[in-house]
């Protein structure tokens, strides 16, 4: 398995050998990992790649998965958009 | 960790990690950084990326253009290899009254003879520059091509690297429980990973400052506030400039990835360490942006969040000394506007620390509000 072709956030095409690059240089949290490559800030909000990144964390931290923080979840649960949010409703100014 | 430092930097932000990195770089030793979490965990990793030039006072626009220039040329400044994502497509600050096209006017004036390329354009202009943009009651705006944005994680992450390279330490991951005084002078930083034996301490914790200072018994004239903010799903590149309006109460800019980043400034927020999004938000923050950018109407938002803004009474950043502990440096009161100042104000703080003559000839101490100098900023949204 060629680590370089496997895609680990969907996303934003990020790859697991970027993934163990960052974990190896001490970046061991999902959120760091997500500020700095931009995995889970795509459309799925990390519901793909967060648990896939977890586990590997706790492989080469050597720590229990269960210990793993996985990122914040952060509202809208799903992609909406703005049409739909004020449907109709506009602003007078 | 290092159990003696000749300097705790505490708070791993954007300000911390460049005051970090310009104390090591004027030979320093021994500084130590510590984070309560991961970097830029706070307000730098919260903001909206934006980093503006177009400021109304002589030292805002100052601060803002010798940080511009370490944006421009990051890597090379730093010698790290990390880019920082910089667009420099503009800012177009739109003016909807006579009063806000005048106050621009002044501005601009300011900012030409720092050499800040700014100027006025007109609602024709403004449309040329954004196409989907309603100029509907737009009177005018101003315009500077070299400001933009740039990713806050990446700068943050660039300076950690920098001053690490010059054998800072940084502590992720490590909370100050208590800063201990003997007789007025500090003495160490207790965290939760151990003792620092220190004698200087840099308060460089954002929305959390106040707390810090407490901690030996100071009270900082500043607060907390949420300021909330959306992102959307990315697109092909259609908005050029950050764009900006301090009356209609609204920024938004597309970053280099494709997505749209916006927000807009609260009414009557209270004082608070909230940091949760809110539906109303979601909602107000929609009809603004459709309203200027009608085409957005479309688009999907994928996520909203908040940070704190830690807000002085005159809305512009403390870089102190303090009178009530000696050798106890604040760097807060950021109001909203840290991250495109920061690599000015670690060279400031570098500055005070080190005792030398301030590289930039401003005001930002403490004192100015007993002295009655207000710093008056017209442009902040």
């Amino acid at each position: 398995m060629d680590e370089n072709k496997v895609i680990i956030c969907r996303c934003e095409d990020v790859t697991l050998a970027e993934i163990r690059n960052l974990i190896k240089q001490g970046f061991t949290t999902v959120e760091e990992i997500k500020r700095l490559v931009r995995s889970g800030m795509g459309p799925c909000q990390g519901k793909t790649c967060g648990l896939l990144i977890a586990r590997e964390i706790a492989e080469i931290t050597n720590t229990s998965i269960e210990k793993i923080e996985i990122q914040n979840m952060r509202p809208p649960y799903g992609g909406v958009t703005f049409e739909e949010v004020i449907a109709g409703d506009t602003i007078e100014e | 960790m290092k159990n003696r430092a000749s300097v705790v930097v505490i708070g791993g932000g954007v300000v911390g990690n460049s005051i970090a990195y310009n104390l090591a770089k004027r030979g320093v030793e021994d500084v130590v950084l510590v984070e309560r979490s991961f970097l830029a965990s706070g307000a730098t990793g919260r903001c909206g990326a934006g980093v503006r030039q177009q400021w109304g006072t002589r030292q805002n626009c100052l601060l803002a253009r010798e940080s511009m220039k370490v944006f421009e040329n990051f890597k090379d400044t730093l010698n790290v290899n990390v880019d920082i994502e910089l667009k420099q497509k503009g800012y177009l600050l739109l003016a909807y009254s006579n009063n806000e096209l005048e106050q621009f006017k002044k501005n601009i004036k300011v900012q030409n003879s720092l050499g800040i390329p700014s100027k006025l354009v007109t609602p024709q202009e403004a449309k040329y520059i954004v196409p989907d943009l309603n100029t509907d009651k737009l009177i005018g705006g101003a315009f500077c091509p070299t400001d933009g944005h740039a990713n806050p994680f990446k700068v943050t992450y660039g300076y950690s690297k920098a001053a690490e390279n010059l054998g800072v330490e940084i502590n992720k991951f490590t909370e100050v429980n208590e800063i201990k005084t003997e007789k007025g002078k500090i003495i160490g930083v207790q965290t939760n990973k151990g003792f620092i034996e220190t004698s200087k301490v840099v308060d460089a914790a954002g929305g959390w400052s106040q707390q810090i200072a407490k901690m030996v018994n100071a009270e900082l004239p500043v607060y907390s506030e949420r300021h909330e903010i959306l992102v959307t799903e990315p697109i092909k590149p259609v908005l050029d400039p950050m764009l900006m309006s301090f009356s209609y109460n609204i920024y938004c800019q597309q970053t280099p990835d494709g997505s749209f980043i916006m927000g807009y400034g609260p009414d009557n927020e209270p004082p608070s360490f909230d940091m949760h999004s809110s539906w109303q938000f979601l909602e107000t923050m929609s009809k603004k942006a459709v309203w200027l950018l009608p085409p957005l109407n479309k688009l999907r938002i994928i996520r909203q969040w908040a940070g704190l803004y830690n807000m002085s009474p005159d809305k512009q950043p403390i870089v102190s000394k303090i009178k009530e502990v000696e050798n106890f440096y604040v760097a807060c009161g950021f109001s909203g506007h840290g991250f495109m100042i920061a690599p000015a104000i670690g060279v400031l703080m570098a500055d005070i620390i080190t005792e030398s003559d301030l590289t930039y000839n401003v005001v930002l101490d403490i004192e100015r509000y007993k002295r009655g100098e207000i710093i008056s900023e017209p442009s902040v949204v």
